[in-house]
């Protein structure tokens, strides 16, 4: 099963499952089920809750806050996840606000759907990972779609949390498989967090969020043919607020598709230092996209994107010198 | 679609209870600038001196299973809706008794089915999901939102009223249209009028001059039966703002008595405005004297 399918699956059981669930946003109407086909076969399900609404993020999100406070559940689609941007006052001022600024918990059930992410040459506005503009906001969970995750159990905890929710869906994986890792590595799933890794203790640790890991997956293939170097790749499914087991190493890095600069990395960082300070060889390693705009052309494009090659480099560097 | 209430020549009398709530409220805004000026309140405030008859004037036809969203000028909607100043003095003052644990503050209450918030036209967008859930779960309740002619200056308006208008969600508008955004006149801030944007979204518009309240409530009355019924609409109250925005603040040059409903009621009923003053501003008193002596609230972050 590809990702985008297994997201589907969600959606439609979500919907089954919860009578008070309403799923909003652009053209998510059958026949066309969204610019990424993610909402495909639900409008026909369930045409009542299952709003197509004109191009109005800010507006979508403030009513999917008001269904919430009256109880209901909402799961918006932004388009692309840059248009977020639209949306940010009622994420930050009212949706994560209402939880706890009127003295008492106000449950809020509701998630933002936000594809992200380049390598499609959709140029500045359309390919951005906006992660980090949304990491430190209280009562608001960041969470992230991966292969090893299944989209359902990710949304039932989701909603279970009764606070407003950003789920971002790097675009890559959609027609990438679920649960897909190469030999000799395996992958099993423990507390939200995926560990795709072998038998022997690694020399290091790499936290990555579900739409860089099939690169950083090619990069501990080839640092463990050509360098012999063992790493241990963690996936956590909530990236906010974060939560690992770090297994020892003495290497650990974060490796992110967001763009150079107060980085979801340096907030994983800033949690590792605080516990693992003593056991570290050295800090721990940032790899993520150059500090640009994200460019249309693809051979411009792949010198901005976090790559497989700039991972196995930075790795190498670190623990071969 | 837009229908004109003008001003009444001589206001009509009063119950007594409307007018002890608008006295009310008077009292409670005079009282928070003079707590102010002491040094005895923390923050910032903005009072609805001038305004007090807009929500009184609403209050008998809302009922008490519709939504109503505030802003930050809320504390008029508040003491229509629940005749508490107790409750909302110690929100403001942090002090036991608070209605959200003095954490929201001034413009920041919920209580029920009504909620303020701080931020311009945020609330549009947020009463048309509530409308959206009234709609299909409570047929009959409505969405009642307060904003005033600066919100128009937000996006979230129109892509709210462009919602409700397809959908045909039941919101009601109320526009405080007291001229004046902050420190920056309707002339300088809107073009159009509020009428003609309500026109584009195929919204329902009533403009209200004047503060005759049982004249305004029975113009009012098919306004909120067609909201109820799933039209929206807009009410736009002509009034005026006779504080400042917040506290101090106030550049315009003094306004003339003819601005204040209360000069122009006492004038003509000076005995009833008289006797139920005395009592309001006691009561407020009270309750201020009341407030000030309850220790600090605590809070459990949720």
């Amino acid at each position: 099963m590809r990702v985008a399918e297994n997201l589907n699956a969600a959606l439609h059981g979500l919907l089954a499952g919860l009578p008070d669930l309403y799923v909003l946003g652009e053209d998510i109407l059958d026949p066309y089920g969204g610019a990424f086909k993610i909402t495909r076969g639900l409008s026909t399900r369930f045409p009542d809750r299952v709003l197509s609404t004109p191009i109005s993020e800010n507006a979508i999100t403030g009513v999917a806050a008001g269904l919430a406070l009256s109880g209901d559940a909402a799961i918006v689609e932004i388009m692309f996840g840059d248009f977020a941007a639209l949306a940010f006052d009622q994420l930050l001022n009212f949706a994560a606000k209402s939880v706890s600024m009127y003295g008492f918990r106000v449950p809020m059930r509701m998630v933002v759907r936000c594809p992200v992410g380049g390598g499609r040459g959709y140029g500045p506005t359309h390919s951005q990972s906006p992660h980090k503009h949304f990491v430190g906001i209280p009562d608001l969970a960041l969470y992230e779609m991966s292969p090893f995750h299944d989209c359902l159990a990710v949304f039932e905890e989701m909603l279970a949390r009764a606070e407003p929710c950003v789920f971002f869906e790097d675009k890559v994986l959609y027609t990438r498989p679920m649960h897909a890792v190469e030999p000799p590595f395996s992958v099993s799933v423990s507390d939200g967090v995926a560990r795709v890794s072998l038998e022997d203790s690694p020399d290091c640790v790499i936290v990555a969020g579900g739409g860089v890991a099939h690169r950083v997956m090619a990069a501990m293939r080839s640092l463990l043919l050509e360098e012999e170097i063992v790493c241990t790749l963690l996936v956590p499914s909530r990236l906010y607020p974060f939560e690992a087991d770090v297994p020892a190493a003495p290497y650990v890095f974060v490796v992110e598709e967001g763009t150079a600069g107060g980085t979801w990395g340096a907030e994983v960082a800033h949690v590792v230092h605080s516990r693992l300070w003593p056991r570290l060889a050295r800090p721990v390693g940032l790899v993520h996209s150059a500090a640009s705009i994200i460019p249309a052309a693809p051979h411009l494009e792949r010198e901005v994107l976090v790559s497989e090659a700039a991972i196995h480099r930075a790795i190498r560097e670190a623990v071969r010198g | 679609m837009t229908a004109t209430l003008d001003a009444a020549v001589e206001p009509a009398r009063l119950s007594d209870e409307d007018l002890s709530l608008m006295l009310t409220i008077r009292a409670f805004e005079d009282k928070l600038l003079e707590l102010f000026g002491r040094g005895l309140l923390n923050g910032t405030t903005h009072t609805c001196l001038g305004q007090e008859y807009v929500p009184v004037a609403l209050e008998p036809l809302l009922d008490p299973a519709d939504h109503v969203f505030s802003n930050h000028r809320g504390h008029g909607h508040y003491l229509a809706r629940f005749r508490d100043p107790e409750g909302l003095l110690a929100e403001i003052m942090g002090r036991e008794g608070a209605v959200c644990g003095g954490v929201g503050g001034s413009q920041h209450i919920r209580r029920d089915r009504y909620l303020s918030t701080g931020v311009q036209g945020e609330s549009l967008p947020v009463a048309a999901g509530v409308a959206l859930h009234l709609k299909r779960a409570e047929p009959g309740r409505l969405a009642c939102v307060y904003i005033g002619d600066g919100t128009f200056g937000e996006g979230a308006v129109y892509e709210a009223l462009n919602i409700a208008s397809l959908w045909r969600l039941p919101l009601l508008v109320v526009v405080e249209h007291n001229g004046i955004a902050q420190s920056t006149p309707t002339e300088a801030h809107l073009a159009g009028t509020i009428a003609g944007r309500a026109a584009a979204f195929g919204v329902g518009h009533l403009l209200v001059e004047g503060a005759d309240v049982p004249r305004i409530r029975r113009a009012l009355a098919p306004v909120v039966a067609r909201a109820r019924a799933g039209e929206p609409q807009i009410a736009e109250f002509r009034t005026h703002r006779l504080g400042p925005h917040s506290k101090g603040d106030d550049t315009r040059p003094p306004r003339p008595a003819r601005d204040d409903w209360l000069a122009r009621y006492a004038a003509a009923h000076p005995d009833q405005v008289e006797r139920l003053e005395r009592a309001a501003r006691a009561a407020v008193e009270a309750v201020a004297a009341d407030v000030a002596a309850r220790p600090p609230t605590r809070w459990e972050r949720p």
